[in-house]
């Protein structure tokens, strides 16, 4: 490479990694979020540009049809889906993101099984293969295309632990003796070990699951940066650290913030098989009250103010607009509105803003759970819409499977009105003991007929 | 270990503490965003897989670097895409708009 086309190659990617910081720094205020992205959009497409012709490379072709087609296919896909699929998307673009780590890992294991590279190499596969395979096992499960509650299977820890430490085995195998052969093994290990790890995680942790694969995706990516840097585009490699590492240490701050919005350990919420089983002990005593929708209509027509809570359930009803023509009307009759949302509420991080939001809903009307909880005993009605274990005050309590779990207190509000499909339990399987509550009155159905019934009693009176 | 590693540690590093600064304090109101945005930042493996492409020799490496050109690339545009749509609706729903 002659160096003038090298210092430009520096220079670009140099300018790339400002512009991401940059843009993931706007990313951090509702108000400079978008320019955020567009940025970083920006300079991604400069450093691929710079990357694809700088001097010495050859298979232009191949590098160009898989630009294509994976681009194109990844492109089309982002923009068609719907709204309510939002957290299976991110879990497959972020296993895309490890399974090319892993396969750029591959590669270089393949060229070269000597030295500190080849075990950086190893490290970059480990943590892409587990990436690639637990994210589209979290796929299947926000799909719906496997069921979401915990799959444990008999002696998991240890079958896992074998498993993980066989491929193990067959990486340093293939590196400290030189041979390729072993390295087909070592991914398939990874897979499976993927596969494993993921499957006893059930639907209500996935938040916590999709930003850790996000982080380790990072992390791998970083890794194989590490491995490039000798290579002969080493300048490549640094920009793979930096943004790898970035990833990784942003992703992980954000794993550990929604583990703590749950109070419970990263190592309860990967190992512990949450939700597996019901509890057993303790029994609510009481008897449900259902309540129709014109009287919870006239309920809330007639309160100074009204908290929503929502949570997976309007997701899964796909609610969302039904519930902002819910607020209009009511904000038309000179009711206060809020929306209380819970950090874990949902599939991913920031599941329920961003459905509220597709629906029109202004942010500003939207409170987390340490803004809103202290004004709970002052509002007239809170409707829960397809919430559950995060309005549980059994959290409050010793001994409950949710035992310190921070909770919306909606329970201390006058009246509480509970939509529901039936009389089911949450998901982490423990009776709910507010919807037993002397103030606590159950609307039957899905959201998005519950809610309907709400807006045409509104519209009546 | 070369030089250039101790150099990438040293980057890694301080990438690391970047990372943690910048997003520490983000509402919850951003958690989709900043995690699909950061989704998409790792998308810089595209880069490593061209490069690892554009330097194979045998058919076995070709095919490998294809698959991972092909995954970065689908990481690129998909994280881009998602990130963009969702913060396309933040804007929407604070100019008071409604569905689309």
């Amino acid at each position: 490479m002659t160096s003038v086309a090298h210092d430009v190659v520096d220079a670009v990617y140099t300018v790339a990694i400002v512009v991401f910081i940059l843009g993931l720094k706007a990313m951090s205020s509702p108000a400079t979020a978008r320019r955020g992205i567009v940025y970083a959009g920006t300079a991604m497409l400069i450093a691929v540009a710079v990357t694809f012709f700088s001097p010495g490379l050859s298979n232009f072709a191949w590098i160009a049809l898989g630009v294509a087609l994976g681009g194109g296919a990844g492109y089309y896909w982002a923009r068609v889906v719907k709204m309510t699929a939002m957290p299976q998307m991110v879990a497959v673009f972020n296993g895309m993101g490890g399974g090319a780590a892993a396969a750029i890992a591959g590669v270089e294991l393949l060229t070269s099984l000597r030295g500190a590279t080849a075990y950086l190499s190893v490290a970059g596969a480990v943590i892409g293969a587990i990436s690639i395979s637990g994210s589209v096992i979290a796929f299947l499960k926000l799909q719906g295309w496997m069921p979401s509650k915990a799959i444990v299977l008999p002696a998991r820890q240890v079958v896992n632990f074998a498993v993980l430490i066989v491929a193990l085995g067959f990486g340093g195998y293939a590196v400290g003796g030189l041979h390729a052969q072993y390295l087909a093994p070592f991914f398939l290990f990874l897979v499976v070990y993927g596969v494993l790890f993921t499957l006893p995680i059930g639907g209500a942790d996935m938040p916590v699951v999709i930003s850790l694969f996000n982080a380790l995706t990072g992390i791998a990516v970083g890794l194989d940066g590490f491995a490039l840097v000798n290579g002969p585009l080493g300048d490549a490699g640094y920009a793979m650290v930096i943004a790898g590492v970035l990833v990784g240490a942003a992703g992980s701050l954000l794993t550990v913030l929604m583990a703590r919005a749950m109070n419970r350990s990263i190592g309860n919420v990967f190992f512990g098989a949450f939700g597996a089983k019901e509890e057993t002990g303790a029994v609510v005593q009481g008897t449900l009250r259902p309540i129709d929708a014109s009287d919870a209509a006239v309920l809330m027509a007639y309160a100074g103010e009204v908290v929503i809570a929502p949570g997976y359930g309007m997701a899964v009803a796909q609610a969302q607009q039904k519930v902002k023509e819910l607020a209009d009307l009511l904000a038309a009759k000179g009711v206060t509105v809020k929306f209380a949302i819970h950090p874990v509420a949902g599939r991913m991080p920031g599941h329920m803003n961003v459905l509220l939001a597709e629906a029109g809903i202004s942010y500003d009307k939207l409170f987390d759970r340490d803004e809103i909880n202290a004004e709970f005993p002052a509002v007239d009605v809170v409707l829960v819409i397809g919430a559950n274990d995060v309005v549980n005050p059994a959290a409050r309590r010793k001994g409950s499977p949710l035992e310190g779990m921070p909770i919306l207190d909606v329970d201390k509000a006058k009246t509480v009105i509970v939509i529901k499909r039936g009389q089911g339990k949450g998901f982490a399987g423990i009776e709910n003991e507010l919807f037993y509550a002397d103030n606590c009155r159950m609307l039957y159905g899905d959201a998005q007929t519950a809610v309907g019934q709400l807006v045409a009693a509104l519209k009546q009176n | 270990m070369a030089a250039d590693l101790w150099t990438a540690l040293f980057i890694a590093i301080l990438g690391a503490f970047t990372g943690y600064e910048v997003i520490s304090r983000v509402p919850t109101l951003l958690h989709t965003p900043l995690m699909s945005g950061s989704n998409f930042i790792h998308g810089i493996v595209l880069v490593g897989g061209i490069v690892a492409l554009g330097f194979a020799t045998s058919d076995l490496e070709r095919a490998v670097g294809f698959v991972a050109v092909v995954m970065g690339a689908m990481n690129v545009t998909g994280g881009y895409a998602v990130t963009e749509r969702i913060l396309e609706m933040f804007d929407r729903a604070k100019r008071g708009g409604t569905k689309p």
